[in-house]
């Protein structure tokens, strides 16, 4: 059996097209929220003994400090965390007592951090983002440098960078809506899961572009696009069971996993779901795609 | 016995092991319960809790910015504000507490169990400083005291103190100014007792360098009163009033230069108040300033152990999830990677408590994220094998080709993966290094147990027997 995978590329590219363009356009109008470890502030999550109040009535009970916006995110059956600038430990203390005067509540967790040291990780992110990205494609052309013909290697590179800004893009772009919806914030866990998409993306990738090779190899150069789609077909079954399998534990972290790892298990669900499609549906047919557009203007060229 | 059937030995030996080392709970209990029926005296297999990190223990992280101006020797300064810490944090009988200096210029304090934040804050912040003052000449007093006086004379005339000329020399100690000699030079202060009066006194032992520097200072000084400050007040009472305030003023003469570097505080103090001044030099010289905490992180011990349960649950059922899935698929072949995958996940564990790898939230994100990557070798191999077997190839013989030939995806996809984890734990903050470390652990093993765990298995029990029930291949 072998599926012919190419015939429907311009639909997979149509699909992710809009996929992509509508996650630009919302990151463009709403942006990213981003949490306090890049933004700076303080974060309390309290526990209410009795019912939960309203938000309105959390930020009024507060109004006297201060904080400048106050964002509460109800969490759990009647606890909430709240957001605001920073302080420091002793108005900590008095915001406490002030908020568990009103409405009896305990604290579980108070985080604070100064907006330099956010903008010192936000540097520090956005090295680790670009010498990921660095040297994953450094690796791919590494790899695949034997492979030069009929596509050359560096083609693989570029191609597998395609797909890796397509993964990357699409879970930012839900977070985005998320963080406009919900007030889901960008945070470090959800950062952590970014990159290791980056990582399980060009894993399917080279799993893939690993099989075009040794297909090349074994049937010889001719027929590139016969070659591409065999090699889709044998590696499917695994790719759908590699994604399967991880998928599973991470749903089991999203549903189970606390307010941590919830998000840091929804970015990565997103993101290894897209890493698979993008795998399939764009890596191995935008090789096809460039293949035969290089062989069509070689061919126009040798006309003329 | 062939060379296979000891290594497969060796594999359930290590697989027992870790096992046990990774949760002997089980095993203890059955060993006491048969010690206590039969009267027997088994061992128990020893017991080493997981180190947890305080987002799953609960406690509060500070983390501090010294200020390193004008220090020559930053790493040393460092090192020295560590060691104060420590001892003060100690002092504050918090258990294991961990003093340690990130990059340049930060200290975290993780101090574990405390709820008390604004204390722990105030005794780590307290800024205990030492410093030795001398004499000022008699024309810098006058200056001082007349600026003194102009600048009264304007406040109470209602007027802008600021724009007095030299305004802020109004505020120095007309008697005194500061030496080189400071705290940070203090090695140690211990109470001694004089050998004729037995009444109590202070001795400090300064290093090297600071004995050098004192014996210059007494050496300019002789005759002359040399002032000791402990945070700007005279470090005992010495008119007998009970409190340390600006009527006194601890400045003993100095009779002649002071070499070797030891000092001697004498006065009328009781034994308890001077061990008490003993203590809080020795905690206190403080080498560098540090302000209030740049962040803070407090986890309720309750949040803590609700995330730890939570995790755990979801890395249970996505284990059991996995298998399930696995010998649903590729039936007895899955159901052999699903003891490698237990095995796998037991040699984790035991590794993590063996080397005391704190496990944090994000660490154990990323252990479970590799317990979804795990498989991914296993699977890939029983791919090959299943395309093999299909085209005709023997039983041996697919098992050796499925990894061989899946082997160059399985080490590329894996090396990439490293890779980031290796950028990602140089790079970034410490949640991000718990999550890379233990994926990268989680990938190495994961490597060994799918390449020399499955294959033993595979080679051991996919015998002849398995031709004639090819369903379950």
């Amino acid at each position: 059996m072998n599926i012919n995978f190419t015939k429907y590329s311009s639909v997979y590219y149509i699909i992710s097209g809009i996929l992509i363009i509508a996650s630009v356009i919302a990151l463009a109008t709403f942006g990213l929220r981003f949490g306090i470890e890049f933004a700076g502030g303080s974060k309390m999550q309290v526990e209410f003994q009795q019912d939960r109040p309203t938000n309105e009535a959390i930020q009024e009970a507060l109004k006297s400090f201060e904080l400048g916006d106050v964002v509460v995110q109800p969490t759990g059956s009647n606890g909430a965390i709240l957001q605001f600038k920073e302080v420091d430990e002793a108005t900590h203390q008095k915001i406490l007592a002030e908020l568990s005067k009103n409405y009896p509540a305990s604290e579980k967790s108070f985080q604070y951090i100064e907006a330099s040291v956010g903008q010192e990780l936000r540097n520090k992110t956005e090295l680790a983002i670009f010498l990921s990205l660095a040297a994953i494609t450094i690796y791919i052309a590494l790899a695949f440098r034997k492979v030069s013909r009929p596509v050359s290697s560096w083609k693989y590179g570029i191609t597998s960078l395609i797909a890796l800004f397509h993964d990357i893009i699409i879970p930012l772009g839900v977070f985005s809506v998320l963080g406009k919806l919900y007030n889901v914030e960008i945070t470090i866990p959800i950062i952590t899961a970014l990159l290791t998409i980056l990582g399980f993306s060009v894993h399917d990738t080279i799993v893939i572009f690993d099989r075009i090779r040794e297909n090349i190899l074994r049937r010889g150069m001719g027929q590139f696009e016969e070659t591409v789609n065999w090699s889709l077909t044998q590696t499917l079954g695994r790719s759908i069971s590699t994604v399967f399998t991880v998928e599973i534990v991470m749903l089991f972290l999203f549903f189970l996993g606390g307010e941590t790892l919830k998000y840091f298990a929804l970015a990565l669900i997103i993101g290894i779901t897209s890493g698979a499609y993008s795998s399939i549906f764009i890596a191995g047919p935008l090789l096809v795609t460039w293949y035969k557009w290089a062989n069509r203007k070689a061919v126009l060229t040798a006309g003329k | 016995m062939q060379q296979k059937h000891y290594i497969f030995a060796g594999v359930i030996i290590l697989a027992i092991l870790a096992g046990l080392y990774a949760y002997p709970n089980f095993f203890n209990l059955g060993v006491d319960f048969l010690n206590s029926k039969l009267s027997w005296t088994l061992p128990n297999f020893p017991e080493k809790p997981y180190s947890l990190g305080l987002d799953l223990e609960g406690g509060v992280t500070l983390t501090y910015q010294a200020d390193l101006t004008d220090i020559p020797d930053k790493s040393s300064a460092m090192s020295g504000l560590r060691d104060v810490i420590e001892r003060r944090v100690n002092l504050f009988g918090v258990s294991e507490p961990v003093v340690q200096i990130q990059g340049e210029n930060r200290l975290t304090v993780e101090l574990p169990g405390v709820t008390d934040v604004e204390q722990a804050i105030q005794m780590i912040g307290e800024t205990p400083y030492l410093e030795f003052d001398e004499q000022r000449t008699e024309e810098e007093t006058t200056q001082i005291t007349d600026k003194i006086k102009e600048v009264q004379e304007v406040q109470n005339n209602g007027g802008d103190v600021t724009k007095v000329e030299n305004w802020t020399l109004a505020l120095e100690n007309p008697y005194f100014k500061a030496t080189e000699l400071t705290g940070k030079y203090l090695t140690k202060a211990t109470v001694v007792f004089d050998n004729t009066t037995y009444k109590p006194q202070i001795q400090l032992q300064f290093n090297d360098e600071g004995a050098k520097i004192f014996a210059d200072v007494t050496k300019r000084n002789i005759d002359k009163p040399l002032a000791i400050y402990l945070d700007g007040y005279s470090i005992i009472d010495t008119n007998g009033d009970e409190k340390i305030d600006n009527s006194d003023l601890y400045a003993p003469i100095v009779q002649a230069e002071i070499t070797g570097g030891k000092a001697v505080i004498t006065g009328d103090m009781s034994t308890q108040k001077a061990n008490s001044i003993a203590t809080r030099l020795n905690s206190g010289a403080l080498p560098v300033k540090i302000g209030s905490p740049i962040s803070q992180e407090t986890v309720g011990p309750t949040l803590g152990s609700v995330s730890l349960q939570k995790s755990l649950w979801a890395g249970i059922l996505g284990i059991v999830a996995i298998i399930v899935f696995m010998v649903l698929i590729y039936r007895f072949p899955g159901l052999l990677a699903s003891f490698a995958l237990l095995i796998y996940v037991a040699i984790a564990l035991a590794l993590f408590k063996l080397f005391s790898i704190t496990l944090t939230l994000a660490g154990i994100g990323g252990f479970i994220l590799s317990i979804g990557m795990a498989v991914d070798a296993n699977i890939l191999i029983f791919a090959r094998m299943k395309e093999e077997i299909k085209s005709g190839k023997g039983l041996d013989q697919a098992i050796d080709e499925g990894f061989t030939r899946a082997w160059p995806s399985i080490r590329d996809s894996n090396l990439n993966s490293l890779i980031v984890c290796g950028i990602l734990f140089f790079v970034a903050s410490s949640f991000v290094k718990g999550f890379a470390f233990t994926l990268a652990l989680g990938i190495l093993i994961s490597l060994f147990s799918a390449i020399f765990i499955t294959r033993v298995f595979l080679q051991i029990f996919m015998g002849k027997w398995i031709e004639k029930a090819k369903w379950l291949i």
